[in-house]
């Protein structure tokens, strides 16, 4: 039983999208910033930090997870994946790409937490229905787009992805 | 916002986190899911000393069947929804924990860590007590089990004592049928109120026993005994009495997102619909 004092940082080792990384963080230090400011990837975005608006929405273990009511030092040892696994370089990946098809962002503030929510959610319900979808964007907060496009981007990557698994 | 500095220990048993809770008491709080905790430490509600995290804290999941059904205190929500056995043997949960957080929340939440918090509004202290279940509490003088009558004390307030912590819960298994109802401003915000209904019924059909419980309307969820209304078939003239009796009966908040009146008046209209839905099925 270690106790790590609050008032100094602490190695934290994880797995981020596939690479080991190490950073240094006080306790108190949110997850989202560890990943945003320890290890420069920027494309998780900080929003209400109450776990409210799913902005920060990552991966962790497999499981959607908020990364603002989460400390960097309880992420030691696990494995993280954020918005930058998806696309190959520049090629998007079948999500990316539907929501690019549909208008499913405008500010793409919100973006990435749906994106990562959104991969979990598919993995689990490969067919889901239009409420389903939104029950599971009751957890995100998108001020732009009106959801609709964000549906419907969810609901084509669904169909997409659905062809390429009976191929 | 970000917390205040605090010491962190990531406990690995149960015997570790009632050391540091002797030593530390109420400087200490103990990180479940951090779903709720998680918010009033980055909003600085809560600036403990030290944080405690059960997260990797062996013996405190799973799911275990005798009488009662014991879940882990660090269970997770979309772990029990999962989990066929407990979603069968306690339906009220399989009716309820839809509406608890979201997709993204139940994902970490636990249900050990929701019954700890004691928002009057969750649903997950609510189903406890209408069910009459209890809450096993751990400290380094044994353990006891709290019955959920007593252990839910007002806001945020519980019988756990600062030394404590909830090692398990206890869900009897209730025969009969229930209903779960909830309005809330939008799908996975707090309820402004909720009910939870679990009737029994005698041999004709009738209203036997059972109880209605009431989520977000006092300081604490409230459950109320359904005997004295006994002897009728639970038809929509029973339920609308039943319920507008016993909301009758409470004694509601008032707060910026609703009134007490307002609060009231869902009570009976949610406490009906609830009664509705537990009579349906078990008409069916």
């Amino acid at each position: 039983m270690t106790r790590l004092s609050g008032n100094s940082k602490h190695s934290v080792r994880m797995t981020v999208n596939g690479r080991a990384h190490e950073g240094y963080a006080e306790p108190r230090m949110l997850l989202a910033d560890f990943l945003r400011h320890e290890l420069g990837l920027y494309g998780t975005h900080v929003g209400c930090e109450h776990g409210v608006c799913g902005a920060c929405t990552v991966l962790i273990d497999g499981v959607p997870s908020r990364s603002c009511t989460q400390y960097a030092v309880q992420a030691d040892g696990a494995s993280i994946e954020t918005v930058e696994s998806l696309a190959d370089g520049d090629t998007l990946n079948a999500l990316q790409a539907a929501f690019r098809n549909n208008h499913a962002l405008q500010c793409g503030f919100c973006t990435a937490g749906i994106l990562m929510s959104a991969t979990a959610f598919l993995e689990e319900t490969p067919a889901p229905t239009e409420l389903q979808v939104r029950e599971m964007l009751s957890g995100h907060i998108c001020r732009c787009t009106g959801y609709d496009g964000i549906v419907r981007a969810i609901l084509e990557a669904a169909g997409v992805q659905a062809e390429g698994k009976a191929a | 916002m970000k917390p205040v500095a605090f010491d962190y220990v990531r406990a690995s048993s149960i015997e570790e986190v009632l050391d540091l809770l002797l030593e530390a008491g109420d400087d200490a709080v103990l990180l479940a899911g951090g779903m709720s905790l998680g918010p009033m430490l980055n909003l600085r509600a809560a600036t403990p000393s030290l944080v405690i995290d059960l997260n990797r804290t062996a013996g405190l999941g799973g799911i275990t069947a005798n009488g009662a059904v014991t879940t882990g205190a660090m269970l997770r929500q979309t772990q029990a929804m999962r989990d066929d056995l407990l979603m069968t043997v306690v339906p009220l949960l399989a009716k309820a924990m839809p509406s608890i957080g979201h997709y993204q929340t139940r994902s970490r939440g636990t249900l050990g860590g929701s019954i700890a918090h004691a928002d009057p509004s969750a649903e997950l202290p609510l189903c406890l007590l209408t069910l009459g279940g209890e809450v096993e509490l751990q400290s380094k003088d044994g353990s006891r089990r709290v019955a959920a009558d007593d252990f839910f004390e007002g806001v945020l307030t519980t019988a756990r004592q600062p030394t404590e912590m909830i090692t398990a819960i206890h869900w009897p298994r209730r025969s009969g049928s229930f209903g779960f109802v909830e309005e809330a401003q939008r799908h996975g915000d707090f309820a402004l109120t909720a009910a939870a209904v679990w009737i029994e019924l005698d041999a004709t059909g009738s209203l036997a026993g059972g109880r209605l419980g009431l989520g977000g309307v006092e300081d604490r969820p409230v459950a109320f005994d359904l005997k004295e209304f006994a002897g009728a078939p639970v038809d929509e003239n029973l339920a609308t009495q039943v319920a507008r009796d016993i909301a009758g009966r409470t004694d509601p908040m008032d707060d910026h997102v609703a009134d007490a009146a307002y609060r009231r008046q869902l009570a009976g209209v949610l406490g009906k619909r609830a009664l509705m839905e537990a009579a349906g099925e078990a008409g069916s």
